[in-house]
């Protein structure tokens, strides 16, 4: 079977998209990194692509908020060409600039029936961007990004990275339908949910570090899995001695292996 | 109303978080927080300066088809029951900065946003042939063009012989293209120097010791030789592996960075990115350094001169200027360091450094006639004007008035995406040659493209931000984000439609051409006509004398001592030097493009000092460059030549305890000194310049390039109305390159497990002069370290066969504290502890200079019993002392036969060391 095409979309000022193509490759797929003019140009392009990954970085410089500006290009511009792509089955990633692109463009999260945004992603609680390694774990979901997976260790660096939602409401609502799909966690997964800075480094409530939108096939997150595929990427590698690969390989694999 | 409240609710705000205000300038509801008389107060960018959100805020407005002209960004603050006067102080010293912004109390009247004015042409000539030389040296000054009498004299007879007056835009040239910041024509120039061991006369200084040092060695290597390019294009290249070389080069941004710290360091870092990218072809940027030297933040306030921003600000400001730019530019920042004393206060030092990987057939460059002279990137402005002069200039307290425009903010997007379109063109082969547009503007760069050629610029071309430059200002602007192309014609329209199918605006301004001339014509009419020999090579040379007399060696004051050792281990660990940067490093991006693999903290908590960086530059290979630093001022008031070669034992030693092989390591010089007219001051320079000659050439180092950063010195009015000078201590940083051909062998330094065995690697010498134990102490005197190439070489080449052969499970090299500090930090970085009997040490130099010498060429590495035997015979015939063993017991104890020196809990000690800048 043909390996399956992965569309790295590229815009000015994201700068993640070299290595998250090398990671996609390196678990079987063919990535290309595309420049968002050229999908403005010609959306059909992405007919030929099985898996969009909206990857790291500071689109348009994150002015304005983080994310902001490539989100309302896409929701002005690209709105059909995406719902196309998530009813033909395929796979969305939003990789921490990527994640914020997803959310505030609204093709992660419905909705509601003022058309504001259940759930958003804002400063820090520290007020500034931080680089630091959180234990992550997932949660029961339907999320093909995350399947067989139940823990993670990855780096996030980001400063706009809370997760808020606009009501409690949705928040149940999103925990009921197990969007809430992935959460910071203490290093040992203790502390039943009890999980302060810098374990949550951002302050995001109930510790969400990611979210899926309803079919499980897209996933936004803040932490970086394409910085840890290869075993020298983990922190403590030289104490701990080198593991086979890094655990985020397992999400870009999945995608992957979805096709096959 | 309706779209703009609709426009502000889509794209300015986000609603789950934050609320929209909408009014029409003068509304009064946009001025009331609540309704109090609370006093209300903007602070807003002078028109001109880079504001980058407005710049791509106006352009998404545009995207959703809003009929919008102009945007700016403000802030705005409400003070509730505050003194005016309070407000007016809080204004300037915390809420804006004069340089950049400005406040405007109550509210806001704006009559336009859109800058510009219309430009009327005339060709501006000055009359100098007749000028005597007090005239010429007013000229000089109060035309910011900071050239000595003797050069403005070489000017004017020149022009005498042309029989016409100068214009000034070919006055400004020859300002830029001969300005110390371009030319470096002091430590270039002739020298004659005098010291305690006779007279040497130099032609060109750096030329006779620096990188003679380097011809030397590629001499000796022959065939082996792996330097590539060095000291030629805008940064060294060097051998990397089959396909690639790797290309280094570190920049000062000191003057600007004292004005405007964030905007300093942005451009800073902004700039020396741009070095790597115009080397050769253009090299691809996958590392960041940056060092920094501030006056302590603890400096009260109430004791700043005049014009001095406080050395907290300057910090906090210059972290988040390199942060913002860097981790923008998606660059990782890997290595650094920071340095205090009071005498930064004035003058803080910003390095930035960048690492570049090249294809080796892309290394070098060649301009032909006829090609394209092509400018990409950002517009140029009014901005940055007289920066390559004024950096060459002392600051003085008025220095913030006189020169705002020679300080900016950068624009990383437009960096990155210049960047993007640069690699893509480089790889397809569409241009012959490139620079970056840096100190001096076009000037310097096209005048550096055409230099062999002849060029001819039409200046009306250069797109510009706004209108009313004058061919003058467009020609010396140094605008940030621009970089200067050379274009074959038949490559013109694939490179215009790559760089317009990424946003990025291309233009063609002039034209290469084989006259050796420097032609600039406005809208047709000549404004400039030079002799690109007379342009380059007509400076005359400098001619400097330099004394060094060394300052008489006292003993160490041992009696200021009191207390145990454990009080002074803790107390150097909390002194800013030594202590965590942990609060900068996090700020940083230090893992994006995927090759880290030694962070800058690491340790069972991933917050331990790493000793220098490693990354994978090609993510399909196990080949790793290594990023280390050394730098020691406080020896420099001892002596500067045992202050440069401690520097540059101490960068290689960094770097030889992750892993890297000591014989293709890299280095580069970045001096930063005072007033180098005074002799004294030159000759300590010259000083520390022999030291680098005899260092490099005996450990096979070369220096592959450098820059140097002269006149740091800060004048004001104190009190009593009596002029004084700060000059900064003589500062030099060695910043070093390595390499390991499989990153899987690194080590890092923090302690593994208990039951190993610790030993110190190097000799330990009676030698205090210049250490933190008596910074701390305030105990003066003992001998400055000395460097022995002849024990460092064989040395650094036995640890580097130990981490290859798996023989070293930690090591950590000792440097600021010695033994004792680097004890502490393998040990908390670790998570056990550690006990120690120096004895073998204490007998020979006694117990003071055993835990806190700082002589050099030493490491403490941590070996596992089984290995003990095979790692004491690969270190034979090396100086070695096994001082004890890895414990579990969480304590650091230290002993001389059984009596205890000093014992600390871990978190004691790493508490002491984390809490001065735990921001």
């Amino acid at each position: 079977m043909a390996k399956p095409r992965v569309l790295v979309l590229r815009a000015p000022g994201t700068n993640c998209d070299r290595e998250t193509a090398f990671a996609f490759e390196l678990a079987g797929g063919t990535a290309e990194r595309v420049h968002i003019n050229r999908i403005l140009e010609r959306p059909d392009i992405m007919e030929g692509f099985q898996v969009l990954c909206v990857p790291g970085g500071f689109s348009y410089g994150d002015d304005v908020a983080a994310g902001r500006i490539l989100a309302s290009q896409i929701r002005r511009h690209l709105w059909q060409t995406m719902a196309d792509f998530k009813d033909a089955g395929k796979l969305i990633l939003g990789i921490c600039n990527g994640f914020q692109v997803l959310i505030k463009s609204g093709i992660l999260l419905d909705e509601q029936q003022d058309q504001s945004a259940p759930a958003t992603l804002t400063w820090n609680d520290s007020g500034r961007y931080e680089d630091r390694w959180v234990h992550l774990s997932t949660d029961d979901s339907t999320c093909v990004f995350l399947r067989g997976i139940e823990q993670l260790y990855l780096p996030v660096a980001h400063a706009e990275g809370k997760f808020v939602p606009s009501s409690e409401d949705n928040m149940q609502q999103l925990a009921s339908a197990g969007q809430l799909a992935l959460r910071y966690e203490n290093a040992n997964g203790t502390g039943n949910g009890d999980v302060h800075f810098p374990a949550n480094p951002n302050g995001s409530v109930g510790n969400v570090a990611g979210i899926c939108d309803s079919t499980g096939r897209v996933l936004g997150l803040m932490p970086h899995p394409e910085r840890h595929i290869d075993p020298t990427h983990h922190p403590r590698w030289t104490r701990e001695g080198l593991k086979p690969e890094g655990d985020g390989m397992a999400i870009f694999r999945n995608a992957i292996d979805f096709f096959s | 109303r309706e779209e703009v409240e609709q426009l502000a609710r889509e794209l300015l705000a986000d609603t789950v978080v934050e609320r929209t205000v909408v009014g029409e300038l003068g509304e009064e509801h946009l001025n009331r927080l609540s309704g109090d008389n609370s006093q209300l107060v903007h602070v807003l960018l002078k028109p001109g300066v880079m504001d980058p959100v407005a710049e791509s805020a106006l352009q998404a407005m545009q995207d959703y088809d809003f009929d919008v002209d102009s945007v700016r960004t403000l802030r705005k603050y409400w003070f509730e029951d505050v003194d005016q006067e309070v407000i007016d102080q809080l204004c300037s010293q915390v809420l804006a900065n004069d340089s950049i912004e400005q406040v405007v109390l109550g509210p806001l009247n704006l009559e336009q946003l859109e800058l510009g004015a219309s430009y009327d042409f005339s060709l501006q000539t000055v009359p100098i042939r007749e000028l005597t030389d007090e005239q010429l040296e007013q000229l000089s000054q109060q035309g910011q063009l900071y050239l000595t009498l003797v050069e403005m004299q070489t000017i004017q007879s020149s022009v005498r012989e042309l029989g016409r007056d100068p214009t000034d835009a070919e006055l400004e040239t020859l300002a830029q293209t001969w300005s110390e910041h371009c030319s470096h024509k002091t430590l270039a120039g002739r020298i004659a120097y005098r010291d305690e061991n006779g007279e040497r006369n130099f032609e060109n200084m750096l030329k006779e010791t620096i990188f003679a040092a380097t011809q030397e060695i590629r001499k000796q290597l022959g065939e082996e030789d792996w330097c590539v390019s060095v000291f030629e294009d805008n940064a060294g290249i060097v051998r990397f592996d089959d396909k690639y070389n790797v290309v280094f080069k570190v920049e000062t941004h000191n003057h600007p960075s004292a004005l405007e710290p964030y905007g300093g360091a942005n451009t800073g870092i902004g700039g020396v990115i741009r070095d790597p990218l115009g080397t050769g072809l253009g090299a691809k940027p996958v590392c960041n350094t940056d060092v920094f030297c501030f006056a302590p933040p603890d400096t009260p306030l109430d004791s700043l001169p005049a014009g001095v921003l406080h050395p907290r600000r300057v910090m906090k400001g210059v972290v988040s200027g390199v942060r913002d730019y860097g981790n923008r530019m998606g660059i990782p920042t890997v290595n650094g360091a920071l340095y205090f004393d009071p005498r930064y206060l004035g003058n803080p030092l910003v390095y930035c450094g960048n690492v570049g990987i090249i294809p080796r057939e892309k290394s070098f460059k060649q301009t032909s006639p006829g090609d394209w002279v092509v400018t990409i990137g950002g517009r140029t402005g009014r901005d940055g004007i007289h920066g390559a002069t004024f950096s060459s200039a002392e600051l003085t307290s008025e220095s913030e008035t006189i020169s705002g425009g020679a300080v900016q903010i950068g624009n990383a997007i437009t960096e990155k995406m210049l960047m993007d379109v640069l690699l893509e063109a480089r790889d397809r082969g569409l241009y012959s040659a490139v620079t970056d547009c840096g100190a001096g503007g076009f000037s310097s760069a096209v005048g550096e493209m055409g230099e062999h050629l002849g060029v001819e610029v039409d200046l009306e071309k250069a797109p510009l931000k706004y209108s009313g430059l004058s061919y003058t200002e467009i020609w010396i602007s140094e605008a940030q984000e621009r970089m200067v192309f050379s274009v074959p014609d038949e490559h013109w329209e694939e490179f215009f439609e790559l760089c317009k199918s990424e946003g990025v605006e291309a233009t063609i301004i002039g034209t290469f051409v084989d006259s050796g001339r420097l032609v600039l014509r406005y809208m047709g009419q000549q404004v400039a006509d030079l002799d690109m020999q007379f342009v380059h090579g007509g400076r005359p040379p400098v001619i400097r004398e330099a004394l060094y007399e060394a300052p008489p060696e006292t003993p160490f004051q041992e009696d200021q001592l009191q207390g145990d050792a454990g009080i002074w281990l803790t107390a150097i660990l909390g002194s800013l030097n030594v202590a965590s940067k942990e609060w900068v490093i996090r700020q940083y991006d230090h893992e994006v493009q995927g090759g880290s693999v030694l962070k800058p903290l690491v340790g069972v908590n991933n917050d331990g000092p790493g000793d220098a960086a490693v990354v994978r530059p090609i993510l399909t290979s196990r080949r790793g460059l290594v990023v280390s630093c050394g730098m020691n001022p406080y020896y420099g008031d001892l002596d500067t030549y045992h202050m440069a070669a401690s520097a540059i034992d101490e960068a290689l030693r960094n770097c030889v305890a992750v892993g890297a092989d000591p014989e293709r390591i890299a280095i580069l010089d970045n001096f930063c000194w005072g007033y180098t007219d005074r002799a004294e001051t030159l000759g300590t320079l010259v000083r520390a310049a022999l030291a680098c000659y005899d260092v490099a050439t005996a450990m096979r180092t070369p220096f592959i390039s450098g820059k140097d950063s002269l006149n740091n010195e800060f004048s004001y009015q104190d009190q009593e109305g009596d002029r004084q000078t700060i000059s900064i201590p003589s500062t030099l940083l060695i910043s070093a390159l390595g390499q390991v051909d499989d990153v899987a062998t690194c080590v890092s330094m923090d302690l593994k497990a208990a039951g190993n065995l610790v030993y110190q690697v190097g000799q330990t010498h009676d030698e205090l002069g210049g250490s933190h134990l008596g910074l701390v102490s305030g105990a003066s005197g003992g001998r400055v370290p000395r460097m022995d190439p002849g024990i460092a070489l064989p040395t650094f080449k036995a640890i580097h066969q130990g981490i290859c052969q798996g023989l070293i499970r930690s090591c950590h090299d000792l440097s600021e504290g010695g033994l004792a500090v680097a004890a502490a930090e393998m040990a908390f970085a670790g998570g056990l502890g550690l006990r120690l009997d120096v004895a073998g040490l204490s007998e020979q130099v006694g117990e003071v200079a055993a835990l806190f010498a700082e002589s050099n060429s030493r490491f403490l590495c941590e070996v596992t019993a089984d290995n003990a035997a095979a790692f004491e015979e690969l270190l034979e015939g090396i100086p070695l002392t096994r001082l004890g063993e890895v414990v579990d017991d969480g304590q650091l104890s230290i002993d001389v036969e059984g009596r205890q020196l000093l014992a600390r809990s871990l978190e004691e000690l790493k508490e002491a060391w984390q809490q001065p800048l735990r921001w």
